[in-house]
């Protein structure tokens, strides 16, 4: 697709350009509708502004194909998200190459062998945050969740013991990080606003709070062992260069970040979409909770919530995906036009920003019948619209930068339900209709308040 | 006879080794999460765990072939 052909067209512009930051704004207050409407004025192919940089928008199965498939010489992805350099820090760069990310999946125990060890991790990780319930009572889904997936995601990427060492207060730094990625940051990522500096004060307070680990390590430490339960942050720990540590607690808090926060808000904000989704449809609910007792049933010690979320839990499954496409977690995937490229016809110019977006393309009508419906049974065969729509079925990205982490988050959402809906039962604390997201920021959080009711479930 | 033979989108596949662990006759993911097809033609007998592996990709990027054979027309 890299051409020089003068005969192409340049992509049109969407309308909406207030003449400052371009479409900036509209970014930051409806970036959904902004990018729908790119899609309805220029088709496939559309241009918006943030600033002084385009970001040709791509949608549709045919360009979508040529963005996932595009190599990295053509469409890059390490300098596409200004906005994550200072939450991870000069040096760790966002994305790697394929080959690197190839290299992680294996370094960081995300392949399938490892899967059940880390689904046992997570049902006990879910278990001992439910221990803490009364009867009854009320949750906010956003903490709650975002508080469990800071466990799950430390226990099984860097270890149980780091896993051990953490509490609310980790979760609460998290958060701010993740709310520290405003769209301005396309403009100048250390603007002086609010949500920037809360972000760099939860950086350093993540880092105050790695260093506390570390000294603490330092001081048990005995000479000379290397006992059975050494985690990554060990690992990390024990890399000297002339007897001198290789890296500081700052550099670590920023592998550890960069390694948690792909799974992280993605992982909660799916966990909670899920539950909201199901209690507004309570007929497949109840299909999914039928469908667990009876795999309770099936299995001999019956409490096997590890063994039963590698296998297939259908409507569960369902559940997940039609919620991961109604409110994917990532709305706008983004890379760097490397070099001149034509794309449908329409001539990219190096440098643009190319985006494509999982909050259009997983509603078109072409590919999702009924698009805005949460209809479950779109993903049972012979329908599979998942599978049949590989390109346009985006929540995960697709292709060669497609979320390594996908099955290992499937995997964790059946945990997560199996725990929750074989013991609990919830309902909403509010309207049903109420629960939004929040777009204010590029990492897209549930918006409060979003609360549920839980009761211990009395068994039939 | 119909033959049948293993595929694979190497835009999609990222080494996760679910096939290896379905078809480990069929599929081998190096350390390096490198898949190499080990039988592009396998037997019949090990068509099921071939299936599986398809069916279980998490990157859906494996299909099987049906190569029809002329002669038999």
């Amino acid at each position: 697709m890299t051409v020089a052909d003068t005969d192409l067209r340049e992509p049109p512009r969407a309308s909406g350009d207030d003449g400052g930051t371009g479409h900036l704004e509209e970014l930051r207050a409806d970036p959904i509708g902004l990018m729908e409407r790119v899609r309805a004025e220029c088709g496939d192919v559309g241009v918006f502004r943030l600033a002084d940089r385009d970001v040709v928008l791509l949608t549709g199965p045919e360009a979508n194909e040529v963005f996932f498939r595009a190599p990295e010489e053509d469409l890059d992805q390490a300098e596409a998200y200004p906005f994550m350099t200072p939450i991870f820090g000069e040096g760790v760069v966002f994305d790697a190459s394929p080959e690197e990310r190839r290299k992680a999946l294996h370094n960081q125990a995300l392949r399938d062998k490892f899967m059940r060890g880390h689904a046992e991790t997570i049902a006990t990780e879910v278990e001992e945050m439910v221990a803490q319930w009364g009867e009854t009572g009320t949750i906010d889904l956003l903490d709650w969740f975002a508080e469990l997936t800071i466990y799950t995601s430390s226990a099984c990427l860097i270890g149980r013991k780091f896993r051990e060492s953490l509490d609310r207060r980790f979760a609460e730094l998290y958060h701010d990080l993740e709310q520290g990625t405003d769209a301005v940051a396309f403009v100048d990522p250390y603007a002086p606003i609010e949500s920037f500096r809360r972000r760099d004060a939860a950086r350093a307070g993540l880092v105050e709070l790695v260093q506390e680990i570390m000294n603490g390590r330092r001081e048990a430490a005995v000479p000379g062992d290397t006992g059975g339960d050494r985690d990554l942050l060990d690992v990390l720990m024990s890399i000297e260069d002339a007897g001198v540590p290789r890296f500081s607690a700052d550099e670590v808090t920023g592998m550890f970040i960069s390694m948690m926060f792909a799974g992280h808000h993605t992982t909660s904000g799916t966990a909670a979409w899920t539950l909201i989704e199901l209690l507004r449809h309570p007929d497949w609910l109840e299909q999914v909770v039928n469908e667990l007792d009876a795999l309770a049933q099936d299995d001999a010690d019956g409490q096997d919530v590890s063994y039963q979320a590698l296998r297939e839990i259908p409507h569960l499954e369902a559940a997940i995906k039609e919620a991961l496409r109604l409110h994917p977690p990532l709305i706008l995937l983004l890379r760097v036009a490397k070099t001149d490229l034509e794309i449908a016809g329409h001539h990219i110019e190096a440098g643009k920003l190319v985006g494509a977006s999982p909050a259009v393309s997983n509603r078109l009508p072409e590919a999702f019948p009924d698009p805005d419906a949460f209809d479950a049974a779109r993903y049972l065969e012979p329908r599979e619209e998942d599978v049949a729509n590989p390109w346009t079925w985006i929540p995960f990205g697709a292709g060669r930068h497609r979320c390594v982490g996908a099955a290992f988050a499937m995997m964790q959402l059946k945990a997560i339900f199996a725990v929750l809906l074989r013991g609990w039962e919830f309902d909403g604390a509010q309207p049903l209709d109420s629960y939004r997201n929040d777009h204010s920021k590029m990492v897209v959080q549930l918006a409060q308040p979003c609360d549920v009711r839980y009761r211990r479930r009395v068994p039939a | 006879m119909t033959a049948w033979r293993v595929v694979v989108d190497r835009d999609r596949c990222q080494g996760h080794g679910v096939c290896e662990s379905e078809a480990p006759d069929v599929f081998s993911v190096s350390k390096q999460a490198v898949l190499t097809v080990l039988d592009e033609h396998p037997p019949d007998t090990l068509r099921a765990q071939v299936d599986l592996a398809v069916k279980y990709c998490p990157t859906h990027a494996l299909t099987v072939v049906e190569d029809h054979d002329p002669e038999e027309e």
